[in-house]
């Protein structure tokens, strides 16, 4: 079986998507499933830029340009998460999401 | 195109990853996600990336790396806090099947796929020719985007804030 390098850099990213996966549904840390998210943000950028690396044009750029503005979405939403992580925390004293039951109060 | 890099990079990256996600210790796994973050900036420069290999150092090694930490330390009650409860065990099960299950189907499926990929080198899109591109073609995805960080930002700085007293004039 010959693999090219594609390959390689879809599994690796279908790896670090997975361990995300793992780490997002098997944590009671609400910090801790934030990261696993990021996590999995970033393995779709890597599937965006290997694409692009191995297309057959990629002088357009294209795929540069959709992982720039999906990072600055990325930044976005881990200050809105880590954020909601504080507001959790004000409420009820811990970060554990098994706990976090209520919406108001 | 040599992939020999490719699998050191990858390696080190899946492993720093993995035993964050399953560290015990938030500060050790916020701090092994950095070397996984500057990892994958490794590969975007593999992949001739430049600017978001720098792009990815700035925003995740540097920006969102001190907000976890600041995040961890601002939401423990005790020393002791740091070193988190034992999960569940049936839910770690479950989450290693749904993942395990996810993965297996990801690699018969790009195993399976022909991907011969062009090697064709991108040279010529280098920096000043994505900032013409970002101020040209995409002005428009530019300036949504830095609305979306604004809007985004003063939220968190909002959910954030501590809740004025009731009494409060």
């Amino acid at each position: 079986m010959n693999l090219s390098p594609l390959h390689f850099c879809l599994l690796f990213s279908s790896g670090l998507f997975c361990i995300g996966l793992i780490g997002a549904l098997s944590r009671r840390n609400a910090i801790l499933v934030l990261l696993g998210i990021e996590l999995m943000l970033n393995a779709a950028n890597l599937n965006f830029i290997a694409f692009w690396r191995f297309s057959p044009n990629p002088e357009n750029g294209h795929g540069i340009l959709f992982v720039v503005f999906s990072i600055a979405v990325a930044a976005a939403e881990a200050a809105v998460g880590l954020a909601l992580v504080i507001s959790i925390y004000r409420h009820q004293k811990n970060i554990r999401l098994p706990e976090a039951t209520r919406l108001k109060g | 195109m040599n992939t020999a890099p490719l699998i050191l990079i990858a390696l080190t990256t899946l492993a720093t990853a993995a035993v964050a996600m399953a560290g015990r210790n938030l500060i050790h796994s916020a701090l092994l996600l950095v070397a996984s973050w500057a990892g994958i900036a490794a590969f975007y420069l593999w992949a001739a990336a430049e600017f978001v290999a720098f792009a990815q150092i700035l925003i995740y090694v540097g920006g969102v790396s001190m907000v976890v930490l600041f995040a961890v330390l601002l939401t423990r009650n005790s020393r002791a806090e740091l070193a988190i409860s034992t999960d569940s065990f049936s839910r770690a099960i479950a989450a290693l099947l749904a993942g395990g299950a996810v993965f297996g189907i990801l690699v018969g499926a790009i195993l399976r796929t022909p991907l011969t990929g062009s090697t064709r080198s991108p040279a010529a899109f280098n920096v000043r020719t994505l900032g013409l591109e970002l101020m040209g073609t995409h002005a428009a995805a530019l300036l949504i985007i830095g609305i979306i960080l604004t809007v985004a930002l003063l939220g968190a700085v909002v959910l954030a804030a501590p809740e004025p007293p009731e009494d409060a004039p």
